[in-house]
């Protein structure tokens, strides 16, 4: 997504290139286009367009991925601010 | 049978009958059997019930049939969206009772399928579930519902209920090894954040092939052997797909502006007759428009406009289109009210527009809560102190 950027070194995502094995699960989940398979490993080709949506973590069978995925509602945030990371409405599907 | 009254006698169909000498020397009956749905009165009945119905059960409209299978009928679904669903679709973008919107989890099928057939995983929200269908005319499929409690697929991955787990619970419940020879499951991509496919092979002996994003590109990717190309794997976020989020962005505001309504007012009568009931009105309206800018800047112009609107921070985009409707808000009163005021209108509809339009970062497919959370905390103090400064300078001015 081109067009559609957000802010830049935000990101909680890794890549641990020695733990990959090159199955390109997370070239496939990806919303975003942010891996892309070279050879026989992984590479993170766009680190900023990463949204932490947790796909990629989700799908590694070699756990080289780690990011903290979470919701990127500001409402939520707020909740989670004032009653602790369990109080978010989200939980409780409210909300959305 | 001879010696009931035939239903074609000339007493039912209304005309006088006193007359006849027949009716009165036979005995009557004491109740007619009708073998047929022939009437003797009134409008012909409906039509008998379907042998598929069941006492406590509903049989949906989308339903055009019923599958025999080892395990049971299984639903045919129509895959051409009706008015029904159309009107459903309509009351649930304006954000009522969406989480009502859903449909039984279970196991349907589209065309006729049979056990070598694909078999697509989708949330049991009634969107999700038509998006999909609608997409499925002339091929032959399994559609297995898991239930995400009502939500669509890629919101429910992210709660963990489109998750590993309640994938394979659904496929015990519903048997479904023994509906199909395979072993194979297409799944929406944006369920990834959910379902792990490689756990869900090793627990459950089934592999898990990534659908399309998109549910119009299905037949694509069956028709190339369940492969998709990087278009079909990339999340889009267009003009139209911005602005039917509109309305359920607008359906959080009635209940805050409950709350905000008298405060507005009391806070405009305040003034140096201690308090006026006709400036509470009169600055109450231009303090309420402001308001109304900031939602319109906030909730509507700032998704509809979003690519275009310079700035990567939504509360930053927010505060811009803000200030064009501020501008707008002054404008309308310039010449009833001074500087002062013009100015807290124009703040109090930045503050309102920005910190809509910072909670629209939640409906979009793109920003990353880091981000979100990293803006949030530049921005909150920011648009609190604003609104009070407003606020305070507004009650100010009607001293003046």
């Amino acid at each position: 997504m081109e067009k559609f950027r957000y802010l830049p070194d935000v990101t909680t995502l890794q890549l641990d290139t020695e733990a990959c094995v090159g199955c390109g699960m997370c070239e496939s989940v990806c919303p975003h286009t942010v891996f892309q398979l070279k050879g026989k490993k992984a590479e993170i080709e766009d680190l900023n367009g990463c949204m932490e949506c947790g796909a990629c973590a989700q799908n590694c069978p070699t756990n080289a991925i780690r990011v903290t995925p979470g919701v990127g509602c500001a409402s939520y945030i707020i909740q989670t601010w004032i009653k602790g990371k369990q109080g978010g409405a989200c939980s409780e599907v409210k909300c959305c | 049978m001879g010696d009931l009254i035939h239903p074609k006698n000339p007493c039912c169909s209304g005309s006088d009958c006193s007359n006849s000498p027949e009716v009165h020397s036979r005995p009557q009956p004491l109740f007619v059997d009708i073998p047929s749905d022939e009437v003797c009165c009134g409008s012909a009945p409906g039509p008998q019930s379907s042998p598929y119905e069941k006492p406590g059960y509903q049989l949906l409209h989308f339903v055009e049939g019923f599958i025999d299978t080892s395990v049971g009928p299984v639903p045919k679904v129509k895959t051409q969206l009706e008015r029904t669903d159309f009107l459903g679709t309509i009351i649930a973008r304006l954000g009522i009772g969406r989480n009502q919107h859903k449909i039984a989890p279970g196991l349907y099928g589209v065309g006729n399928p049979g056990q070598d057939s694909p078999v697509l995983v989708t949330a049991n929200y009634k969107l999700s579930f038509d998006a999909l269908r609608r997409e499925l005319a002339t091929l032959d499929a399994w559609v297995l519902v898991i239930d995400t409690r009502g939500i669509n697929v890629w919101c429910a991955a992210g709660k963990a209920l489109f998750s590993t787990g309640e994938v394979m619970r659904c496929v015990d419940l519903c048997m479904l090894k023994k509906v199909v020879r395979h072993k194979q499951l297409i799944l929406p991509q944006l369920g990834a954040s959910g379902v792990s496919a490689h756990r869900l092979k090793k627990e459950s002996g089934f592999t898990a092939l990534w659908g399309p994003v998109r549910a119009n590109d299905i037949q694509h990717f069956i028709a190339k052997k369940s492969n998709a190309d990087q278009s079909m794997r990339q999340v889009t976020f267009s003009l139209g797909e911005r602005i039917v989020l509109i309305p359920v962005e607008l359906s959080h505001l009635p209940k805050p502006t409950m709350w905000l309504l008298p405060a507005i007012f009391l806070l405009s009568g305040v003034g140096t007759n201690f308090f006026s009931f006709s400036d509470a009105f009169h600055r109450g309206i231009m303090l309420l428009t402001a308001y109304a800018a900031g939602i319109l800047g906030g909730a509507v112009a700032a998704p509809a406009l979003l690519p275009w609107i310079p700035a990567r921070a939504f509360a930053l985009k927010g505060m811009l289109t803000g200030i064009a409707a501020g501008l707008a808000v002054a404008a309308i009163y310039y010449d009833r009210i001074i500087w002062a005021e013009a100015l807290a209108l124009l703040l109090v509809t930045m503050a309102v527009s920005s910190y809509l339009a910072m909670n629209f970062t939640g409906a979009t497919p793109f920003t990353s809560p880091s981000g979100v959370e990293k803006e949030m905390r530049m921005a909150i103090p920011l648009q609190v102190a604003v609104t009070l400064i407003a606020l305070v300078g507004w009650v100010a001015a009607a001293f003046q």
